[in-house]
């Protein structure tokens, strides 16, 4: 038995191993290619990611990305392709810097109530979808990109100057927040940063995430739909009423992934807020094979991506284009695709070979023995 | 055309092993053989689909390996699919052409071709029609035409017959004697034998995996291809005494489903199963017994009629509701509808019962308790597996199918639909399968019992019935009956209760609402 349990180990690791050293490899044929040095990018890098500064711009980072990659991940674990991340996470950032705006509570009332903004908003957006799916047959996948679209319109509109939007020299913004909804963080001294208060959040979400999945009913049928629709039908699960759980839960988290960076640092919904949040959790949910641990390091590696390589832009004497570190984001997410599938099929024949010859030799063992009793009972 | 030794594995099963097969040219060689008899791997084979592991193939005496379809093109072999490959908003001429653009063009010399061809064959295709507008028959004559026009002489048709009315396929056998009189050879699959016999020149039969024999038909009887298809020498199902009650369990009444557009599927289904009553319904495939199974276990939702579970009316309940209530389920299909291939055997265990003990434990799962309750199937159900955490598809088709049984029986079913429980599995596995069946129809179960395997029809149920174009034509009494008597009502010949000899009406008396 403990040898299939390493075995499923290895083979864990092994599709993004062999994703990520594929991507660095391709991305040095293209410094190659390009005239510069194939591996001195990397090593600017590794350096900038030694500076405590740009450790607290990495975490920060990475919990707002593992927050969008769990929404995506709840989509993927039941063949659902929610691509609406992007949408739903600015549109419930901007609701919630408004609701913060105009609502002054205490703290302890405040901050619950936005996020529950948050995540209502979110998984109303992404419900939007769920309901097309199951009542028309829409792909969630075309739904959720219109719904994108629709969003940022949506967002156009909602901070207008007549209707909840207020100017700040040419940005265009949602007012500050009352300070009873703003959280703190880990303030690591003026050099360093501050740590935002809702990575714990972030940190919680991967803890419940494992734990719905892995050990509710509602888990198993969510898994088990993932894996087949038909044996999850047969054995009883509403395939419709557990597509729109699926999207509204995926649009819940997804609704909280803007707001570590809103409660924690800008306090206001403007056009400088992040977008592309919910592309690359596509990115790091496919990387860390939907697992929450995996998802964790991913976020993390495309956090450093993100934050280490503005330097590259600096470097002396040669400089590098920034953009390497897009190229490579791209190049992952081929390689993840690829290799995953194929280390997949090759575990499953590996395990097939395995249990058959384990098999054999059980037989054959069995055939030893009663060959000696009988040699015995002469 | 000929193959010899031809032998296909894959992970945990092996789909043909040592197939012979000679097609001569200018016949009709029809293949028969049960579904997963291993006639699809071969046809896949033999049109280069899949290339066998051992075993060769000879075209006009020529050794010839096929890496794609196209190999097996170039060397004049054609497949007709079961379902069909058309564009739906082009039209027939540019359906033909598509993908043999270099043929005859696009244009006139193709329109020619077109109508040459069938004309020769009497096919009747007009080039310029919409395929959209077209109905099943039509559209299979264009897929036959697009294979004569790649310039076919050997023909695979698999199970051609599936999909058209008894005078649509008195005109498709015309064209294949047609073809057959040019020259041209066909293969065709079926599992009809009413058909074969009439079409075919010659039969080969497929019976798990392996050619058992070749027939000539007018040497022989639909009974011994039947028994060649399902094996003589397998352990007979036999049930000694009877264990029937009069307590009804299941109770179906004047069912009914539609398929969209209003065409019954099944239609003014009624039968009542008892407390310890194995009841069998013979049919040939594709007459209403997969819809029956879905509209009993909730996945379809009847048209009209009731279903009652030990008198609680259950027609509306969901899927979920039912298996908690005590509907045990062996689906026909165990790869889809029974398993979770890529899990574990423990998560397996859940599936269908995640809601009930051992499994769960109110909201959430109980883990040690299915890991622990897998381990005990594993040993009482005699699954050779190393392990509970390996997953399902590396086990082997029978190993799969005892731990399917075994999980359904550990919930204490009151009524059990068990459709193909035996289907590819081995004939010790099939032994205790039954035996299982048995003991638990001796504890008062009621079975739904569908299979393709008269014999096993016979011997295990206490009542028999007869599906047919999805209605119940026909009843017996299995001590009565011979499969041959069975087979005729299932092609529709035969209808009414079934008498062997002289009149025993005891047995389907009062629920006789069949016919």
């Amino acid at each position: 038995m403990k040898k299939f349990d390493r075995e499923r180990v290895l083979l864990a690791v092994a599709g993004p191993v062999i994703a990520l050293v594929a991507a660095i490899l391709l991305t040095s044929v293209v410094l190659i290619a390009s005239g510069k040095s194939p591996i001195e990018p990397y090593l600017l890098m590794m350096e900038q990611a030694a500076f405590s500064d740009v450790q607290v711009l990495i975490v920060n980072q990475a919990s707002m990305y593992y927050l969008a990659a769990l929404a995506v991940a709840i989509g993927f674990r039941m063949n659902l392709f929610n691509i609406g991340v992007d949408g739903q996470y600015r549109l419930a950032a901007m609701m919630t810097a408004v609701v913060g705006a105009h609502l002054a509570l205490p703290s302890f009332l405040q901050i619950p109530l936005l996020l529950l903004v948050g995540m209502l908003t979110g998984a109303f957006w992404a419900g939007i979808a769920g309901v097309l799916k199951v009542t028309r047959g829409v792909s969630e996948v075309v739904a959720t990109i219109m719904l994108n679209a629709i969003a940022t319109s949506l967002i156009g509109y909602l901070t207008l100057k007549d209707v909840w939007g207020v100017q700040v020299g040419n940005n265009m913004t949602t007012g500050v927040m009352n300070e009873s909804g703003w959280i703190p963080g880990i303030d690591l001294g003026p050099e360093v940063g501050e740590i935002y208060g809702l990575v714990f959040l972030s940190v919680a979400m991967g803890v419940a995430y494992w734990i719905v999945l892995n050990r509710t009913r509602f888990g198993f049928d969510l898994r088990a739909s993932g894996e087949s629709e038909t044996a999850a039908a047969a054995s009883g699960v509403d395939a419709r009423r557990m597509v729109l759980t699926a999207m509204l839960i995926s649009g819940a988290v997804a609704g909280l992934s803007g707001l570590p960076l809103l409660l924690g640092d800008v306090h206001t919904y403007s056009l400088s807020f992040p977008t592309g949040l919910g592309f690359t959790g596509i990115t790091i949910a496919l990387l860390g094979r939907n697992n929450p641990v995996g998802i964790a390091f991913a976020a993390l590696l495309i956090a450093f991506l993100d934050k280490a390589s503005p330097a590259l832009d600096y470097a002396t004497p040669v400089a590098y284009e920034k953009e390497i570190a897009t190229i490579m984001q791209g190049l992952i997410v081929f390689a993840v695709v690829i290799s995953y599938e194929a280390v997949r099929q090759w575990g499953l024949r590996r395990q097939q070979k395995r249990v058959g010859l384990e098999l054999a030799a059980a037989a054959a063992a069995q055939n030893n023995s009663e060959k000696k009793k009988e040699v015995a009972a002469r | 055309m000929e193959l010899t030794g031809i032998t296909k594995r894959f992970p945990g099963v092996v789909a043909n092993h040592d197939i012979h097969l000679v097609v001569r040219k200018g016949t009709v060689h029809a293949l028969v053989g049960e579904n997963g008899a291993g006639k699809s791997t071969l046809m896949k084979i033999l049109y280069g689909m899949q290339k066998p592991d051992e075993g060769t193939i000879a075209v006009d005496g020529e050794q010839v390996t096929f890496h794609s379809p196209a190999d097996a093109i170039a060397r004049g072999i054609g497949m007709v699919h079961q379902h069909f490959m058309l564009a739906d908003n082009l039209t027939v001429l540019e359906n033909v052409v598509l993908g043999s653009e270099k043929l005859h063009g696009i244009g006139a010399a193709a329109r020619r071709r077109i109508e040459e061809i069938s004309d020769r064959y009497g096919l009747g295709v007009r080039p310029d029609a919409l395929v959209e507008s077209l109905g099943v028959a039509d559209r299979q004559r264009v897929e036959i035409l697009k294979v004569l026009y790649r310039g076919a002489r050997t023909l695979i048709l698999d199970e051609p017959t599936a999909v058209l009315v008894p005078q649509e396929v008195d005109a498709l056998f015309d064209n294949l004697r047609e073809l057959k009189a040019e020259g041209l050879s066909v293969i065709f699959i079926s599992h009809k034998l009413g058909e074969v016999l009439s079409v075919a020149d010659e039969i080969t039969v497929i019976r798990r995996g392996t050619t058992v024999g070749t027939a000539v038909p007018a040497e022989t009887t639909p009974r011994q291809l039947a028994e060649m298809m399902v094996g003589s020498e397998l352990p007979t199902p036999e049930t000694a005494e009877s264990t029937v009650t009069d307590r009804p369990v299941l109770t179906v009444d004047k069912l009914r489903l539609e398929a969209e557009g209003g065409r019954a599927v099944l239609d003014d289904i009624s039968f009542t199963i008892h407390a310890g009553e194995v009841l069998g319904l013979a049919g040939v495939e594709g007459n209403g017994q997969t819809e029956l199974i879905e509209t009993l276990i909730g996945l379809r939702a009847a048209d009209s009629g009731t279903i009652t579970l030990e008198g609680q009316d259950i027609t509306a309940w969901p899927t979920r509701r039912r298996r908690e209530s005590g509907i045990g389920y062996i689906p026909e299909d165990r790869h889809r509808h029974g398993l979770l291939l890529e899990s574990p055997l423990w998560e397996n265990r859940i599936l269908g019962h995640v809601t009930e003990r051992p499994n769960a434990k109110g909201f959430w799962l109980d883990l040690k308790g299915a890991q622990e309750d897998t381990r005990r199937i594993v040993r009482e159900y005699d699954v050779r597996t190393p392990g509970i955490d390996v997953t399902a598809a590396s086990l082997s088709g029978g190993n799969q199918q005892k731990l399917i049984v075994g999980r359904e029986m550990s919930h204490k079913p009151k009524f059990l639909i068990a459709a193909h429980p035996t289907r590819g599995v081995d004939v010790g596995a099939q032994a205790a399968i039954w035996d299982h069946i048995r003991e638990a129809r001796r504890e008062g179960l009621a079975v739904l019992l569908i299979s393709a395997d008269l014999d096993e029809l016979i011997g295990l149920s206490d009542t028999l019935r007869v599906i047919y174009n999805g209605r119940l034509v026909a009843d017996a009494d299995p001590a009565a009956v011979t499969p041959e008597e069975l087979g005729s009502a299932m092609t529709g010949a035969a209808s009414g209760h079934l008498e062997h000899t002289e009149n025993t009406e005891e047995e389907a008396g009062p629920e006789d609402e069949a016919r």
